[in-house]
């Protein structure tokens, strides 16, 4: 900003006149019309609204004007100024436009190329799944008990009701663990069954007890298509005052409802375990036929092979003699227990068709499992 | 237990039109195991016939010796001539009966008959073996050859019972009852609401003193034993096909006719059987305990050392049977072979209808591993009422089928025993089931199991006979349930307290399986069993405590005994098999238990069942157990970060299995104290050693790094496989709880970067520390992010590590000066501790 002037110059006067005010106006306009670009653009902005262009010098030459003529000559020059910028402005936003549409056409992508450069890990679906069952009776109000894998024979057979001699111990096809004279005498297996820690439960737990406990069991049994001498079981026991066998039907059929959709239930078969009475074998409606394959010979059933029903496992109202083993008065007390394999229902529930695929660890297996199942 | 349904039949009036299925269902649901229908004699059509053979002419010149013969089928080939057939089987002469199966026909299988030429003749048909027509082990290894009696041209489809259905039943351990067709009816009777035409209803004659001498030693053992004697049987009495055939439907072979004719009854009434021949029978039958040192061949030629605790059954020399599992062979019947050999076949025998007590037999028999038919109906418990009638009907089948004379004397030796009643109110069923059945419904199913039920609201219930298994109430409402149907239990849900959802420990197990998969790691659990050499393989010492094992008595494999202490060997070989499967760039985890042996391992005792153990002996068992903590471990090979269009991929280091460690430490909020380490099957100078503090000392939980070459070459494993093992369950109990908020200054950061040159064995984390330390409060955060070692410009043996050091005040922006005095007092402390100069 110059300093107010007394002496007035008529060589620049002559510069705010209106036309010369509109010539430089205009002339501004025309360059930025005339810019082809954003670099072009930046230079007659330079040029025509910088501290040197023309409209910046008619600017400072208004403090030079007579007291009188200042107003009308600061209207214009404003007025022009306006116009300039705003075009700017304008030409700003329109080659911004052209270089956005432009410039990022140059720089895309090929958004579909594959990108595996850390591979996704996985858990078990054997892990999963269990947690899955798990999780519908945690929100029921169960807990989760666990227990030892190697168990005392006590726990794994004689408090279950299973004494001695009881045809039931022979049939179980159990690993003993060897005492110190190398041979059977420990009295500690590998648990056959993850019952052992619905004793466990009974005797640490306050009544009523309510828990459901998964883990690996153990069997002497060769590995092959569908079996493995490492296999998973989920157990529920629920220990009450006035629990029936309909609340055990009930806690079934929420439970094939949760994992596999409204619709389904569960039917029960009489059976027999030495831990249970009344016991049952347990089947689920087949979840895929809905039990429609049934003498349908045109719309056969893989999963259950038309028998409209799958096994699932085994179940009943817990044994007054186990109770009375654990110290719970079973006058006043009862219950239900079941169980069953998690090998089997992942094999019907996602087609699994070799046991082996479960147990060897191929990553091929697992991967496609992810997180949860 | 397999029940032909045409034997079925006799003792329940079925509805005709019932099929094998039909009944299956029924009896599926009143709680009987019926795993298979066999349809036998399926596709079968004739025309299949008695034939008698009239000539037979041996072909010549063929590799096997081939007969054509013509047989006589009467009429059944429409011309009355003599069928011309060629066989290959050499058990049968002119003039025997045989089945024919003429053109036209179809044999199981699908197998249609037609004429055709072999061996340079026509044959019109066939003999038939029992194999041929599905019959089953009918022991001839041939053809059939019928009793003369059989009329020629009969159709042999229905002679032989050849078109029927048997029923498979999984028979459970508390319904030994249904061992037998007589069990079986009495289920099938009351499914259908049928009367039961029970087989054990005879007229027995009553006991008498000139039976055959019995004495019983041991009555608690043996409380019942009925001997009766029949004697004149005709040594070339056969089985009659109708029986032959019962006993091959339910899976029996037949042998010879006392013996046939026991296992009929047996097969009926479920009461094993056992016939003596009397001539070699010397002096009175005893049952008692086994001696010491005695011992017995059994039937099956085997000679057994018998335990003082084998019940056995004697005569004057000593034991001739172990009771209630099988005979001796002193006292074998002989059949009509023993006289084609020379020697005298059995005319006069000796019927044992006992029982014994489960226990007894089932220990002898697992002693002995000899499982039999009689064996297995004893330890399920037989119906001690039964004896006398199945005595009976096995002296009536010899008297008819061998010619015999019932003797008159009739044995009973029987220990008293009171009736073993149960009492419940009457709506304990109801309670049990939740279900409303009321008094008279419970009643009237318990008398259809065949108990005497007396009382008005607490019933008084005697089981029959046959059900040893109704011991307590609740067998009692199990029957009165599967009666009314399980099916039409409805269907209620209990109301269980409000829980409080998993564990501290259970959540962290399942973080721990995300935050690793999360890491791109993929879990792969491995049965617990391994070798010994196993540990040779990873280089452990002598005396390293991992070489302690539990060890199984019957492990599957003689190779792999030992349950592991160790993750490593089994998750190694999963790691092979990927890798040989051709899976290369690997990151596997997996966490389970681990099982150490107690320094003095104990046994665990048989505590009581009838009161719940004291808290003393609960600790006891568990003191017997090994400890068994969980561990977590992880396994890394090839590729950790891939290559491709986005540029180069990194293979997996030992700086991969020390984060894994870290991310698990992070999941337990434990504070994971990383030092160098040394030790087995890692790589001596990448082995990192992984401890955690708790009350002041430290404690090693594990190692992290890459894996011995050694170790690698022993176990056949891909180069720089790393490896990170660690106890999960010590990491818990030093974690943390929730963690706690820091405060968060928005004030602006003063960035100062630091190189120190150090000695190239100083472990960055304690330079590290002692910056953290010397930098003080205003320090945010530090981070490592070059390391350089040049000789020339540091020296021989120095590094140089260059650390972004990050201030913050919370009250305040920092002055350049407060932190540089803070970065200053950080690099003195560093300097003091380690040996740290500044990089000039």
């Amino acid at each position: 900003m110059s300093a107010p002037n007394k002496s007035y110059d008529p060589v620049e006067v002559e510069a705010l006149k209106p036309e010369e005010i509109e010539r430089m106006r205009d002339e501004a306009l025309a360059a930025f019309t005339a810019a082809d670009s954003l670099d072009a653009l930046q230079e007659a902005k330079v040029a025509h609204t910088g501290g040197t262009s023309p409209l910046a010098l008619a600017n400072r030459e208004i403090g030079a004007l007579p007291p009188h003529a200042k107003a009308a000559a600061g209207k214009l020059v404003g007025q022009a100024r306006g116009a300039v910028n705003k075009a700017l402005a304008a030409r700003q936003a329109e080659l911004e436009v052209e270089r956005d549409a432009r410039v990022l056409v140059e720089e895309a992508v090929d958004v579909t190329l594959p990108y595996d450069r850390v591979p996704a890990g996985a858990r078990h679906p054997l892990t999963t799944l269990s947690e899955r069952i798990e999780d519908i009776f945690v929100a029921m109000g169960y807990a989760v008990a666990e227990g030892p894998e190697v168990e005392a024979e006590w726990f794994n057979f004689d408090a279950l009701n299973i004494g001695p001699d009881h045809p039931a111990r022979g049939e179980q096809d159990t690993f003993f663990v060897q005492g110190p004279q190398g041979g059977a005498e420990s009295g500690v297996v590998l648990r056959t069954h993850t019952s052992p820690v619905q004793i466990r439960s009974l005797l640490g737990r306050e009544l009523p007890v309510y828990v459901i406990c998964p883990g690996r069991v153990y069997r002497t049994d060769e590995l092959d298509a569908t079996h493995t001498p490492v296999f998973h079981q989920v157990e529920l026991l629920a220990i009450d005052e006035g629990l029936t066998m309909a609340d055990l039907k009930g806690t079934l059929d929420h439970m094939v409802q949760s994992l596999f959709g409204e619709g389904m239930k569960t039917r029960l078969r009489p059976n027999f375990f030495p831990f249970t009475e009344p016991s049952a074998e347990m089947d689920m409606l087949c979840y895929v036929c809905k039990g429609e394959s049934v003498g349908n010979p045109d719309r056969p059933c893989r999963t259950c092979s038309s028998e409209g029903w799958i096994e699932l496992g085994g179940c009943g109202m817990v044994n007054p003699r186990v109770l009375t083993a654990c110290g719970v008065d079973p006058e006043k007390y009862s219950g239900f227990a079941f169980g069953f394999g998690i090998e089997r229902m992942l094999m019907f529930r996602h087609n699994v068709e070799d046991m082996r695929d479960m147990v060897e660890g191929d990553v091929r297996f697992t991967r496609p499992f992810g997180m949860e199942i | 237990m397999r029940v032909p349904l045409s034997w079925l039949r006799e003792y329940v009036d079925l509805p005709a039109t019932e099929t094998g299925r039909d009944v299956q269902a029924k009896l599926i649901s009143a709680g009987l195991e019926v795993e298979t229908v066999e349809q036998l004699g399926a596709g079968l059509k004739g025309p299949l016939v008695v034939g008698q053979v009239l000539t037979i002419e041996e072909l010549e010149g063929f590799k096997k010796p081939i007969r054509f013969c013509t047989v006589d089928v009467g009429t059944a080939n429409g011309t009355g001539e003599p069928q011309e057939i060629v066989c290959g089987a050499r058990n049968f002469a002119v003039g025997d009966k045989v089945v024919v199966v003429l053109p036209g026909a179809t044999l199981p299988g699908g197998f249609s008959i037609s004429a055709r030429k072999t061996y340079g003749k026509t044959s019109h048909g066939m003999i038939c073996s029992s194999d041929e027509l599905g019959m089953g082990d009918d022991g001839t290894k041939g053809i059939i050859v019928l009793p003369p009696e059989h009329e020629v041209g009969t159709d042999a489809i229905e002679l032989l019972e050849l078109v029927d259905e048997v029923l498979d039943i999984a028979v459970t351990p508390d319904r030994g009852y249904c061992l037998s067709l007589r069990g079986v009816a009495r289920e099938a009777a009351t499914a259908y609401g049928l009367p039961l035409l029970d087989p054990a209803l005879l007229d027995v004659p009553a006991p008498n003193a000139f039976g055959y001498p019995v004495e019983v030693s041991d009555p608690a053992a043996c409380d019942r034993f009925t001997a009766r004697t029949v004697s004149g049987l005709d040594p070339e009495a056969r089985s009659p096909i109708w029986l032959r055939r019962r006993l091959q439907k339910v899976g029996m072979r037949p042998i010879s006719l006392a013996v046939d004719i026991t296992n009929y009854v047996m097969m009926e009434l479920g009461q094993p059987l056992h016939a003596y021949d009397r001539n070699l029978v010397q002096g009175a039958i005893g049952v008692r305990r086994a001696e010491e040192g005695e011992k017995l061949t059994t039937l099956d030629g085997v000679v057994r050392t018998l335990d003082t605790e084998d019940l056995v059954i004697t005569d004057e020399r000593g034991p001739i049977g172990l009771a209630g599992v099988m005979g001796g062979a002193n006292t074998e019947i002989a059949d009509h072979e023993a006289t084609e050999n020379g020697e005298s076949a059995s005319t006069e025998v000796v019927i044992e209808a006992a029982h014994f007590d489960a226990v007894a037999i089932a220990r002898t028999a697992r002693r002995h591993k000899l499982s039999s038919e009689a064996s297995r109906r004893f330890e399920r418990g037989v119906d001690p009422l039964a004896a006398a009638a199945a005595a009976q009907r096995t002296v009536d089948l010899l008297v008819l089928l061998a010619g015999g004379t019932a003797d008159a004397g009739v044995t009973e030796a029987v220990a008293p025993s009171g009736p073993r009643a149960i009492t419940i109110p009457a709506d304990h069923p109801d309670k049990v089931a939740g279900v409303t059945y009321g008094r008279e419904t419970v009643v009237r199913r318990l008398q259809d199991v065949g108990c005497d039920v007396a009382g008005q609201d607490e019933l008084t219930v005697t089981p029959p006979s046959w059900r040893p298994d109704l011991t307590d109430p609740n067998d009692l409402a199990e029957e009165v349930i599967r009666l009314e149907g399980y099916e039409n239990l409805p269907s209620t849900l209990p109301k269980p307290p409000s829980g409080r959802g998993l564990t501290h420990r259970q959540r962290l197990h399942r973080r721990v399986g995300r935050a690793l998969a999360g890491a791109g790691y993929v879990e792969a659990p491995n049965y617990p069993f391994i070798s010994e050499q196993v540990f040779d393989q990873l280089g452990l010492d002598a005396g390293d405590p991992v070489r302690r094992v539990v060890k199984l008595v019957n492990p599957l494999s003689d190779e792999e005994p030992a349950l592991r202490t160790s993750l490593l060997p089994g998750l190694l070989g999963a790691l092979r098999r990927n890798d040989g499967r051709g899976s290369h760039d690997l990151a596997l985890f997996e966490t389970g238990l681990v099982f150490h042996p107690r320094e003095e391992p104990g046994v665990a005792v048989r505590l009581p069942v009838d009161r719940r153990p004291t808290d003393e002996e609960i600790a006891e068992l568990t003191a017997a157990l090994p400890e068994q903590p969980r561990h977590v471990a992880v396994v890394l090979a090839g590729a950790r970060e891939q290559a491709g269009w986005w540029g180069k991929g990194r293979p997996a280091d030992w700086a991969d299995a020390v984060e894994a460690a870290r991310t698990v430490a992070a999941e337990a909020g434990a504070e994971l104290l990383i030092r160098k380490g040394q030790y087995g099957p890692w790589h001596p100078g990448r082995c990192a050693e992984l401890a955690v503090a708790a009350d002041g000392t430290e404690r090693v939980v594990g190692h992290a790094g890459e894996l011995h070459p050694r170790v690698l070459k022993a176990l056949g494993l891909p180069a720089r496989t790393c490896a990170m093992e660690l106890d999960l369950d010590a990491l818990e109990k030093v974690g943390d709880g929730a963690p706690q908020a820091p405060g968060i200054s928005t004030f602006p950061v003063a960035t100062q970067d630091v190189a120190l040159v150090v000695d190239e064995f100083v472990p960055a984390v304690e330079v590290e520390a002692a910056l953290r330390e010397g930098a003080g409060e205003l320090l945010e955060s530090i981070r490592l992010f070059d390391i350089y070692e040049n000789a020339e410009q540091l020296g021989e043996g120095r590094k140089s590590l260059a650390y972004a050091l990050r201030f913050r005040a919370g009250d305040r922006t920092l002055t350049v000066d407060e932190a540089s005095a803070a970065r200053d007092a950080a690099v003195a402390l560093a300097g003091e501790r380690t040996g740290a100069v500044l990089r000039g």
